[in-house]
């Protein structure tokens, strides 16, 4: 059939399996949302309130359901407000395609309004970008664009549309099948038998892992390779979830702010076998003291991965779930009652450091602090703790809950804590740890799933993406936004607390933002609390009302994430507790 | 790994399509790597451009860049050519003062380098040399009491010797 350019970008989404488009309209997009008028029965569209909440919910919706999220985009200030979502998803391996409008072709190039290389801006945080210049190569540059995305490790595909292209006119047949990713690579044997040698002849093994495991479906054979081996596992942020928060094999999260036990437990293991993770520094800290006592197997579906940061032993390029099942064949079964038993020792040191940190909160230097306290008058013992606040919510919440975060404190208290459960109900921004991530993200995850959706955000990355709201409300989506409000940059705060002389430079917010009327006002439900008693309170309300409720949590300003690794530190660095 | 600091050569053969320079590189100065020379052209087939690409650093860094550019999607292959198996050349086009005084250096060193002079005026003298680095180099320094006015010179571009071939353009 002879179709428009604009039409054909609609009629080939629809083949490519996709259902739900985010995405702002304007100028150099409107022939696409014309058709997206015409095809609105087959073709979902979500309209944000900023194109970036567009990207980062396009982000939320591959995240929860592993599909391809698509966001759409008109040029010039349209394309540029993606462009922290795009490389949100880059960072984290999220298959994105963003589709952006551009200024007719004869226009590129002499700066027309709304104009700008939105390809040579994304060209390093994409896989890979297109500009359409001709027509007949549309509909094969956008499957191409899915096949990219969605092959390999993950990542965002831009395509640009010049707006002469969108309204020229060339046959189109839809094709019956979305396209198939590339073929899968596979581990070489040879490696692999090299990998079971090293397994089976070390003493103490640790399963090191990240978002990989997500992404390669390989939680299940993550876990029997794990049992088999009798290995104790970490994660990277970006593995939480793989493994359900209470597999007795699992330790948490490592690295700057994971578990004591986890990071302790990898130190002491004799192999680290490193399972589609790419040792990112916020996870290893110091790279000469890291790897000082163990060797490493390290097998990524990304060949660039491997020796990047960190040298590895031996190094098998992959697909990760056909890597884990193979390996867990050749190697033999095994017990390591003595490891274990140290294993044990070391959740039982991380539940006393814990408790330790806990007990000796108080008192605060309340005097002298210079944050405008809303917690003012209430006694110490009663004010809402960290932890408090997550287990609350989570008793409340419904198991299968999809819980997003923003970036700050009240994320690393939200990965080292809430129980999760399933692969792809953990979403959060590891790589380019971008605050303001969470509430668009938390739309695109209610929207995909239909799920109860929960927020963890902080009065500081929530100020950064709040207008999202207004599309939550819109679109009735059952997500509760529970604001740890501690009137600081709390993250930044407490590293000038260590080691900046307590020079809370630009950290202070003392705004005077009412997080309840705000959330009224864009017609959601609000409400505030300071203890535990009425956050179980608010959750009971939050939690049965339907729509966006909004939590505000009165959080005190020196609140700390423990344990924490000093920048460039080390395990042996470790803080725990803050006297 | 070994550590010490070495010159590469590579070839890398990309699709013949606008933005695949910039795409490889971008990715050199994005990921902190150094480029010493880079050559592009057509290839025997329309399809493809080969890039030669010059630098120098430890083994680590050679493999981060092979694998960094095989991630691109417009790159085909990748190859690490070995200086002693591989036919290695540099054009350069300088341009020097045409004077009573210096002519007789001028002419006994283009004679000696096989060089060629391809624009000869009252004032200027244009001198064609292809070689190796070293010899372009050489040639460089001779004629700097001569009074070089300007100067160009393309990089490095290189072959294989024998039948290895980059495999893709077939």
């Amino acid at each position: 059939m002879l179709i428009s350019g604009a039409r054909i970008v609609v009629e080939t989404l629809i083949e490519q399996g996709c259902d739900t488009v985010f995405g702002y309209p304007g100028g150099q997009v409107i022939n696409i949302y014309d058709e997206l008028y015409n095809a609105s029965d087959r073709l979902r569209h979500v309209t944000s309130a900023h194109e970036q909440g567009a990207a980062h919910a396009a982000d939320g919706y591959a995240r929860t359901t592993g599909k391809v999220g698509v966001v759409l985009a008109t040029s010039g200030p349209g394309a540029t407000n993606l462009v922290t979502g795009i490389a949100t998803a880059f960072l984290d391996s999220v298959p994105m395609v963003a589709i952006t409008g551009n200024v007719a072709c004869d226009l590129i190039g002499r700066d027309s309004f709304q104009e700008v290389d939105i390809v040579g801006i994304t060209m390093p945080i994409t896989k890979h970008n297109f500009i359409v210049k001709d027509i007949e190569e549309l509909a094969d540059i956008l499957r191409m664009a899915f096949k990219i995305a969605k092959s390999g490790r993950p990542g965002p595909v831009l395509v640009d549309i010049p707006k002469d292209v969108q309204t020229a006119r060339c046959e189109f047949e839809p094709k019956a099948q979305p396209v198939i990713p590339y073929p899968i690579i596979y581990a070489a044997e040879n490696k692999l038998n090299k990998a079971a040698q090293m397994i089976d002849s070390c003493e103490r093994p640790y399963i090191y892992f990240g978002g990989g495991i997500i992404s390669g479906k390989a939680s299940e054979a993550l876990i029997a390779f794990a049992e088999k081996i009798d290995a104790p596992m970490g994660c990277s942020l970006m593995g939480l979830s793989a493994v359900p928060y209470d597999h007795p094999k699992f330790l948490g999260m490592q690295g700057m702010h994971g578990h004591y036990a986890s990071s302790k437990a990898e130190d002491e293991a004799d192999l680290v076998i490193a399972l589609g993770v790419r040792f990112s520094d916020r996870a290893t800290g110091n790279k000469q003291r890291f790897a000082k006592n163990f060797r490493i197997i390290h097998i990524d579906i990304d060949g660039a991965e491997l020796h990047k940061n960190i040298t590895a032993d031996l190094a098998i390029k992959g697909d990760i779930l056909d890597a884990v099942e193979r390996l867990t064949a050749m190697v033999e079964q095994r017990n390591n009652p003595e490891w274990q038993a140290r294993i044990a020792e070391l959740r039982e040191e991380e539940n006393e450091r814990t408790q330790s940190a806990l007990s000796h909160r108080y008192p605060k230097d309340c005097e002298n602090c210079s944050v405008s306290c809303q917690n003012a008058g209430i006694p110490a013992s009663e004010r809402l703790l960290p932890y408090d606040i997550i287990d609350t919510v989570s008793a409340a919440a419904p198991e299968d809950s999809i819980i997003v975060t923003d970036v700050g404190q009240h994320q690393m208290w939200t990965a080292q804590r809430y129980p999760l459960r399933k692969p792809r109900t953990f979403l959060t921004s590891g790589g380019l740890g971008t605050m303001g991530y969470g509430l668009g993200a938390a739309v695109g995850a209610g929207i995909a799933t239909g799920k109860q959706t929960v927020l963890f955000t902080s009065d500081g990355s929530f100020g950064m993406d709040l207008n999202e709201l207004a599309t939550a409300v819109t679109n009735e989506i059952p997500l509760v936004i529970v604001i740890m409000n501690n009137g600081v940059l709390g993250m930044v705060r407490q590293l000038q607390t260590l080691f900046f002389n307590k020079h809370y430079s630009g950290t202070t917010l003392d705004r005077r933002t009412d997080h309840v009327k705000l959330a009224e006002a864009f017609g959601a439900y609000g409400i505030r609390c300071s203890t535990k008693e009425q956050l179980r309170d608010a959750c009971a309300k939050a939690f049965s009302c339907g729509g966006p409720a909004v939590i505000d949590c009165i959080v005190d300003c020196d609140e700390f994430v423990l344990p924490l690794l000093p920048p460039g530190g080390s395990i042996d660095n470790i803080i725990t507790e803050i006297k | 790994m070994d550590n010490t600091e070495n010159k590469y050569i590579i070839a890398v053969l990309v699709a013949n399509i606008s933005g695949v320079l910039s795409r490889v590189s971008g990715m050199f100065t994005r990921r902190g790597f150094n480029i010493d020379s880079l050559t592009v052209g057509e290839t025997e087939s329309s399809g493809f451009s080969r890039i030669t690409i010059a630098f120098r650093g430890d083994d680590d860094i050679k493999e981060r860049i092979l694998q960094q550019l095989q991630k691109l999607h417009d790159v085909r292959e990748v190859e690490v050519l070995r200086a002693e198996e591989t036919v290695i050349r540099e054009l350069l086009l300088l341009k020097v003062r045409n004077k009573s005084e210096t002519r007789q250096d001028i002419m006994t060193a283009v004679e000696i380098f096989r060089s060629k002079i391809v624009d000869y005026s009252a004032t200027a003298l244009v001198c064609e040399l292809t070689g190796e680095s070293s010899k372009i180099d050489a040639f460089i320094e001779l004629m700097k009491p001569c009074g070089i006015m300007e100067m160009c010179r393309t990089g490095l571009v290189a072959v294989e010797r024998g039948e290895s071939c980059l495999k893709t353009v077939k």
